[in-house]
């Protein structure tokens, strides 16, 4: 399906990362957003609540994030496709809904532009340091979908996707953007409504007597059915059969916690967007993502101008991880080196997958700020020695 | 156009960013390169120091922040104080006459002055100083065409006031052009006037 001309801003922009997103939400066909405004994300909903009433939709600024990631929801059981936007201490208290989201599958997107933490931490300075609360953040098992957008272009061109992920697979989407990316000034090309491909809600075609609200299609992702059309049954975050409706058995908890991981773990291949570049015949390749990959590939410059054999793989979706991506890089490469604005989060990932094929290095950072690409450089040139 | 680091620092109300999306639009959207442009500045609406950096280039900028400026344009003396030593030997220094005193320059920058404030206040408008600087800028650094940055001015700021910052843009951009060298101010001495 086309996107909504409504929501397009068609044209060469000169804008931030934030400003990019909400017009990538826009154009995606978000209608509604709920929201707590906090630096460095502020921007995306101020934007929103200035161009939504123009194109038809509805902004709320909630009493607090816990009220914002609720009621998003809601909308989106009303038909509406719908996000909202926090950092840190935002997407913290917004942990529960993420896996009510998970539970009941409501399709969405929770925008975190993470800053300095712990706590209230750095308002308006980068980090990455969210990435495994992304994952991990709410109780029980479940999966997201989580990607990292390093430029304004990316923040539109990614919102759009991240919002058709959510909806084809029915799942919470995790947009990890960071304060640079966020605050970042640059060129943006948003594209004609004709050129720009929009997942539309997977809305069941069956009777009221004949639906089954989380029943199998054969691909694990249910119809959907929105409030008010006729179609009565409980969206429940207890554990519950296909009709909706509890069952505590095991074997009804059995069944539901494995489809939600399956529906996404057996798509893997599909949902993980990487970039790579030099990798046949490196010694060490670089694997980061967000922000940090553009200085990592600052410092791949200054390696491979050294004469180094630099390989470098910037992860788009950090969730599910790349792990086959990494399992097949590892083999043929001395080391793998991950620079990160935490002090070690992804890289127990990609060690992880690595299987110890490779050394994995990894490079801290605390946020605050970015690396240095010298400090890139010295870890590549470091780990091409061992 | 190779890559080309700029700072651009004043206090808040100034224009200091807007500036700098003046330029990296001329840059990115009508001359077809590349611009990235990050910000600074306090919680203050007004008056807080405030500061742009903004990196252009004929290829993607990787690195977002500028590390030793090619060129800065500085708009008050606390500005100066703190980002000035930052400057690239050599690099170019451009001034807001009336608010910069120049002293204690090292690396041997070439340095352009400009009253900016009084030239907007002639126009009419105090607030339309940073479309003076912006045209100064384009003549004294030729990095970018007049043409470029003047679509870049029209189309950043409201239409009621497009004509006073196209107007403020030539007013800077002439007295760029009739200066004929840089001055080299003596250490401790005040910023010349065009005499």
């Amino acid at each position: 399906m086309k996107a909504d001309p409504h929501g397009v801003l068609t044209g060469t922009h000169f804008i931030d990362g934030d400003h990019a997103c909400c017009e990538g939400a826009l154009a995606a066909g978000a209608r509604f957003a709920a929201g707590y405004p906090i630096t460095p994300s502020t921007e995306v909903v101020e934007r929103f609540a200035a161009r939504v009433p123009t194109v038809g939709g509805t902004f709320i600024q909630m009493e607090d994030e816990l009220a914002a990631s609720i009621t998003l929801q809601g909308a989106v059981w009303g038909g509406a496709k719908a996000f909202t936007v926090t950092s840190g201490p935002g997407f913290s208290l917004m942990m529960e809904h993420i896996g009510y989201a998970a539970m009941t599958e409501t399709p969405c997107v929770f925008v975190d532009v993470q800053r300095g933490g712990p706590s209230t931490g750095l308002p308006t300075l980068p980090a990455q340091a969210d990435m495994m609360q992304a994952r991990w953040g709410s109780h029980g098992d479940y999966e997201i979908i989580a990607l990292c957008p390093n430029s304004p272009q990316e923040c539109f061109d990614l919102t759009i996707k991240a919002f058709n992920m959510a909806e084809e697979f029915r799942v919470p989407v995790m947009f990890m953007m960071d304060e640079v990316v966020g605050h970042m000034t640059e060129k943006v090309v948003i594209p004609a409504a004709d050129e720009i491909e929009v997942v539309p809600r997977k809305h069941t075609r069956k009777s009221v007597e004949d639906y089954l609200p989380y029943g199998s299609n054969g691909d694990m992702v249910p119809e959907m059915a929105h409030a008010g059309e006729g179609y009565k049954f409980h969206v429940t975050g207890l554990t519950h059969d296909e009709r909706g409706y509890p069952n505590m058995t095991p074997q009804t908890q059995d069944k539901l916690v494995r489809r939600l991981q399956n529906k996404i773990r057996s798509a893997a291949d599909r949902i993980c967007l990487f970039e790579e570049d030099g990798i046949e015949g490196a010694d060490v390749v670089v694997v980061s993502y967000g922000i940090t990959s553009r200085v990592a590939q600052r410092a791949v410059q200054m390696a491979r101008e050294r004469g180094l054999k630099v390989g470098k793989l910037r992860l788009i979706t950090a969730w599910p991880f790349p792990e086959k991506k990494i399992a097949e890089v590892a083999p043929k490469v001395k080391a793998l080196v991950v620079p990160e604005l935490n002090l070690g989060q992804m890289v127990r990932e990609v060690e992880r997958a690595a299987q110890g094929k490779a050394k994995t290095v990894a490079i801290p950072h605390a946020g605050g700020g970015v690396h240095s690409p010298d400090q890139i450089l010295n870890a590549i040139v470091e780990a091409s020695r061992c | 156009m190779r890559l080309t680091e700029i700072r651009i620092a004043g206090f808040g109300g100034q224009g200091v960013i807007l500036s700098a999306v003046v330029l990296g639009k001329a840059a990115s959207i009508y001359e077809n390169g590349f611009a990235t442009m990050t910000q600074n500045f306090g919680p203050e609406a007004r008056g807080g120091a405030c500061s742009a950096q903004l990196i252009v280039s004929d290829s993607p900028v990787l690195y977002p922040y500028v590390t030793r400026p090619d060129i800065m344009v500085i708009l008050s003396q606390e500005a100066y104080q703190r980002f000035a030593p930052e400057l690239k030997p050599g690099g170019t220094l451009i001034v807001e006459e009336d608010l910069v005193r120049v002293s204690d320059l090292q690396g041997d920058p070439k340095v352009y002055s400009v009253p900016a404030t009084r030239f907007a206040e002639e126009l009419g408008k105090r607030m339309v100083l940073n479309s003076v600087m912006v045209g100064f800028f384009t003549a004294i650094t030729q990095l970018l065409t007049p043409d470029a940055v003047r679509k870049a001015v029209a189309d950043s700021v409201p239409p009621t006031f497009r004509e006073l910052n196209l107007k403020a843009f030539e007013k800077g951009f002439a007295y760029g052009t009739s200066l004929e060298a840089p001055l080299r101010p003596e250490p401790g001495e005040l910023t010349y006037s065009k005499e």
